[in-house]
């Protein structure tokens, strides 16, 4: 047994360690094992991944589905009953149901030049900013959270919230043009930030853990909102599914005017402005304040945090207050400006789709901000997709899982594209996937 | 196994971490590394280890070239490796953790944990471990997780073993027992690659020395060299090892700890009811075996632990009930013993670190707007002030070498105007010449009129740096005695050493002056049989405690 064979495969001590890492980290970053150490987990190792690593995994992922469109076409499955006698019928079938799908896919979500009118060309590009919105607003609260060491699960229930006070600031008052707009999206953050708060609050008074807290938050905002649009103020076609529309001064303004292009048929609206100006504002936060500075150092070694005085539990509610408000905004895209009126559907699955924006853009506020662009465009070039061939939408959600998986396997995506482990070099003192953290700055 | 290393080269950036070094490792030598913090010991023992790609340079074995992969090539070629920061799964077993990484599984591929579980009683036996192989890891002092790691390398069958600063956190009894175990392994020919910043251990072990100095060997040094010798090869030029201060010139007491109790949820008490004072311009030193209160002691002071009961007063006031940022913000400076668990943000980098304490106060912030330039400005500052080598400010603290990041910790806690200074383990891992500057550190705060509390488990810090010192033993303090007698004679070791393991003061003078050569005997320098030390069993407790039946200051007696 002592005897290393070759055929043993022993496991090198250093891939041991990349999965001890992943079940019970042990930090290589402990010096001394005395007490408790510092321990970089999942978390850490997944968001300390590179911008490379991002899009290797998103090319990955894409050409993963290409092959199960392949496989799921008709024609390709024909052709492959007689695979041995003209393989390569099979792969041009295949080919072909794969160039058609990707082809209507940025048809629908960049620009799709068989359209009759410029704008009609453009107009797919503006849709997946659209579908961006939310998914950047919600996926920047939930990269906050990650940098503090927090699993937010609850962008799903925070959004619902903020929606509903958004939309009822919205319907039920008359205020002034602007005024009301502004209190509409104030209303809107200041919801999901309640919602936020509550798990932040249990978690820093009481240690409860904020995964199963949001989950259940989750939940109840599910129930909230559908009882809530059952009420009489809420619920005018009976329906139970759509509350009165929100006032045309509560709503966010085209970004592309009809007066300055007339015609353009875009939904594009103002909320794109605030997601941008929210990235900026959460760039600001944790590069520059004095708050994120702490919010990373408590996500990144809570003992030497408090240690230097910071207070964990002060911190672990402020993160999930603004994790909350920023989902909180993302509702407001939706309902001030795309919808305009509370749906029981209203947050859609924009709060776990959230959660692999802000995995892609490894919590990253310019990060974020791209990764939720193209998940948009993945949105809104699956409806085309949908349409144009016979592949169904599904699909979108398979890359979108794909993408998952391959950024938590970095591994794994080394290994598929022959990559050096960047690790190796830092290893020393480092634990696995630590890095400046500046850099991104 | 004889092992040589030509010319290896390991650049980072812009810096050369090791330049062209030339080692040859014969079998069964015991091989010491000696050189400053930053010097580039444990960039080399990676290389050969192959966690480091070399960018030049080669590794022969018994001859023949081998280039490694990654560790577990080294680990196949025979090498194995205790690191600086070593690391295992804390709920794992001993047994468990043998068997990860290279998990002896039989059919069906089920961890064959009984043949790991043999294999670490054989080891054990063997070389005298004296270790369970079904305790949890985070039950065992850290001597004995060393122990765990030693025994994993050699299940592997390593014939050269690589130790990387082994020593800096083990009592001078695990230091003795490891010492002892080294010798063990020499005798069966396993050949030792030796990292550490203490001389004496050096002379005392090593059949070969070979020093370096900015990541190129500067020599070979004998092992009969003396320790004055050997510190001015590493450092360059001459050092003192001995700490130059006046006498003390107290003032008043302005730092009260009365009747304090720390008492863990399980009910064990970790302070015992004490109380001592500190006056200002005095140095007081707390000595003792690792694990006796100390850390609840320093961790009450800043607020990090509560106490259940008595009181703290610094200048009269009460510190209980402040926060630990109130505290920090009001002048105490606090160095924590754990220096990557406590000390920094690994994460961070070396400029960030440096105001982890200040970040939100002038100049580094107005209002919530962090500057960085002020943060890179005071970076530059205090890193030229402590010798820190880097490559840049901004680079994460982890690229530091062990050394250089204790002095980031100490730079940041010694550079405000303080009333109160707290230090645990202040030169842990420091090479001679930073422990010399830091030492003068200490004293220059002391000569200002702050009161200084150093906690410190190396009986030669305690005897240079103290003023008066209180010995610590399970929870409490066995005595408080004067560093200098009323004669200017320093304290007897042998009298602390008694103490530090129960003895109280007037019995530990009487044993001291009865049995002085018998504790003489248990030299590190001597290579008899030391029954004392071979005799001497270690209970572990659940609590971590590890109780010493011997007489604890052996390995602190200069040969
Ligand atoms: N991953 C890294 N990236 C950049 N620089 C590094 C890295 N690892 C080490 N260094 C630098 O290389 C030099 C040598 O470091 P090394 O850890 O080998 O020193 P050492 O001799 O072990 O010191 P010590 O006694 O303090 O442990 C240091 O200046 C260190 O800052
Ligand atoms: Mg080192």
């Amino acid at each position: 047994m002592s005897d290393q064979t070759p055929g043993h495969t022993p496991e090198r001590p250093d891939a041991g360690e990349e999965q001890s890492v992943a079940a019970t980290p042990p930090g290589e970053t402990g010096g001394p094992t005395v007490r408790e150490q510092e321990r970089p987990g999942v978390l850490q190792q997944i968001l300390g991944g590179s911008a490379l690593m991002s899009v290797l995994a998103v090319v990955l992922a894409l050409f993963i589905g290409g092959l199960l469109i392949a496989f799921a076409d008709e024609d390709t499955r024909e052709a492959a009953t007689y695979f041995f006698a003209r393989p390569l019928d099979t792969i041009s079938a295949g080919w072909t149901a794969m160039a058609e799908a990707y082809v209507a896919m940025f048809r629908g979500s960049v620009f799709d030049w068989q359209a009759a009118t410029f704008a009609g060309a453009v107009k797919p590009l503006t849709e997946s900013m659209v579908f961006a919105i939310p998914l950047i607003l919600a996926g920047l609260g939930i990269a906050v959270g990650f940098r503090a060491g927090l699993f937010n699960i609850g962008a799903q229930g925070q959004i619902i919230v903020g929606a509903i006070v958004a939309a009822w600031l919205g319907f039920a008052f008359d205020l002034p043009p602007v005024i009301h707009l502004l209190v509409a999206i104030l209303g809107g953050a200041i919801g999901g930030a309640v919602w936020g708060g509550i798990p932040g609050v249990l978690k820093a008074r009481f240690g409860a853990n904020e995964v199963i807290v949001t989950i259940m938050l989750n939940y109840i905002a599910v129930y909230l909102i559908s009882y809530i649009l059952k009420q009489p103020g809420f619920n005018p076609g009976r329906t139970g599914q759509r509350s009165p529309a929100v006032s045309p001064d509560a709503t966010y303004p085209l970004l592309v005017p009809q007066w300055l292009w007339p015609d353009n048929g875009f939904r594009l609206h103002w909320g794109f402005v605030v997601a941008i100006l929210a990235t900026v504002f959460v760039w600001w936060l944790m590069e520059r304040s004095t708050v994120g500075f702490q919010i990373r150092a408590v996500g990144a070694n809570p003992a030497a945090a408090r240690t230097a005085g910071m207070s964990v539990g002060r911190i672990t509610v402020i993160t999930m207050v603004v994790a909350g408000a920023l989902a909180g905004l993302a509702a407001t895209g939706q309902v001030l400006g795309t919808e305009r009126s509370l749906t029981a559907g209203v947050a859609a699955s924009f709060g776990f789709d959230a959660i692999t924006v802000a995995l892609l853009g490894r919590s990253r506020p310019w990060g974020t901000f791209f990764a939720g662009l193209l998940f948009g465009a993945l949105k809104a070039g699956g409806f085309l997709m949908q349409s144009l061939t016979s592949t169904p939408i599904d699909i979108v959600l398979v890359v979108q899982s794909l993408i998952v998986l391959f950024i938590a396997a970095p591994p794994l995506v080394r290994t598929v594209f022959r990559l050096p482990d960047p690790d190796r070099r830092r290893r020393r003192k480092a634990g696995p996937g630590t890095t400046p953290q500046e850099a991104t700055a | 196994m004889k092992l040589e290393l030509q010319g290896i080269t390991k650049v980072f950036g812009s810096l050369v971490a090791n330049d062209h070094i030339d080692l040859v490792v014969e079998p069964g030598e015991i091989h010491a590394l000696l050189g400053e913090n930053g010097a580039g010991k444990s960039t080399l023992m990676n290389v050969l280890y192959g966690l480091y790609d070399p960018d030049d340079g080669q590794i022969l074995l018994d001859g023949s070239p081998a280039t490694f992969k990654g560790p577990g090539d080294a680990v196949s070629a025979g090498i194995g490796m205790v690191h600086q920061h070593f690391m295992l799964v804390p709920v794992f077993t001993v047994a468990e953790s043998v068997a990860l990484g290279y998990e002896p599984t039989g059919a069906g591929g089920v961890l064959r944990l009984e043949e790991a579980r043999r294999r670490v009683r054989e080891i054990s036996d063997r070389f005298g471990f004296q270790v369970d192989p079904d305790a949890r890891i985070e039950d065992l002092p850290v001597g004995v997780q060393q122990r765990v790691e030693i025994i994993k390398a050699l299940s592997r069958d390593a014939q050269v073993l690589i130790l990387d600063e082994p020593t800096a956190v083990l009592t001078p009894q695990e230091t003795d027992e490891l010492i002892r175990i080294m010798r063990e392994l020499k005798e069966s020919g396993t050949s030792i690659v030796f990292i550490t910043h203490k001389l004496r251990e050096v002379r005392a072990i090593a059949d070969r020395i070979t020093v370096i100095r900015r990541g190129t060997v500067v020599g070979e040094a004998s092992p009969t060299s003396t320790e004055t010798e050997l510190a001015s090869l590493m450092v360059g030029r001459s050092v003192s090892l001995t700490v130059d201060k006046e006498p003390a010139q107290p003032g008043e007491a302005t730092f009260e700890v009365e009747n304090l109790s720390v008492v863990a949820p399980n009910g064990t008490v970790l302070v015992d009811d004490i109380s001592f004072d500190v006056r200002a311009g005095e140095i007081l030193c707390v000595a003792g075996v690792q694990g006796n209160g100390q850390t609840e002691l320093a961790e009450v002071i800043l607020g990090i632990e509560e106490p259940d009961s008595g009181s703290v007063r610094l200048d009269g006031e009460d510190l209980l009930g402040k926060g630990v940022k109130e505290r920090l913000r009001s002048g105490i400076g606090f160095v924590p013993e754990d220096r990557s668990t406590d000390g920094v943000v690994s994460s961070f980098s070396i400029a960030e670190n440096l105001v982890l304490d200040l970040y939100d106060t002038q100049p580094f912030a107005r209002g919530v707007s962090m500057s960085p330039a002020k943060v890179t400005a005071n970076a530059e500052q205090r890193t030229e002030e402590f010798d820190v080598r880097y490559t840049s400010v901004h680079d994460p603290i982890s690229t530091l070498s062990g050394g250089n990041a204790q002095k980031v910790v100490l730079a940041r806690e010694m550079s405000r105007p303080l009333r109160l200074l707290v230090a645990s383990q202040p030169t842990r891992g420091l090479d001679v010449g930073s422990i010399e500057f830091v030492h003068r550190r200490v004293v220059a705060e002391r000569d200002r009129g702050t009161p200084v509390i150093i906690v410190s488990t190396e009986l030669d810090e305690v005897l240079g740096l103290a003023d008066r010192i209180a010995v610590m033993y399970r929870g409490r303090i066995v005595g408080i005695v004067d560093a200098k007698g009323e004669d200017g004679a320093p304290v007897n070791r042998d009298v602390l050493g008694l103490m530090m393991a129960g003895v109280p003061l007037e019995d530990a003078q009487r044993q001291a002056a009865e049995h002085h050569s018998v504790l003489g005997a248990a030299d590190l320098g001597d290579d008899g049989p030391r029954p004392a030390a071979e005799g001497e069993t270690r209970h572990t407790s659940a609590e971590g405690e590890t109780r010493h039946t011997s007489a604890p200051a052996s390995t602190e007696e200069r040969p």
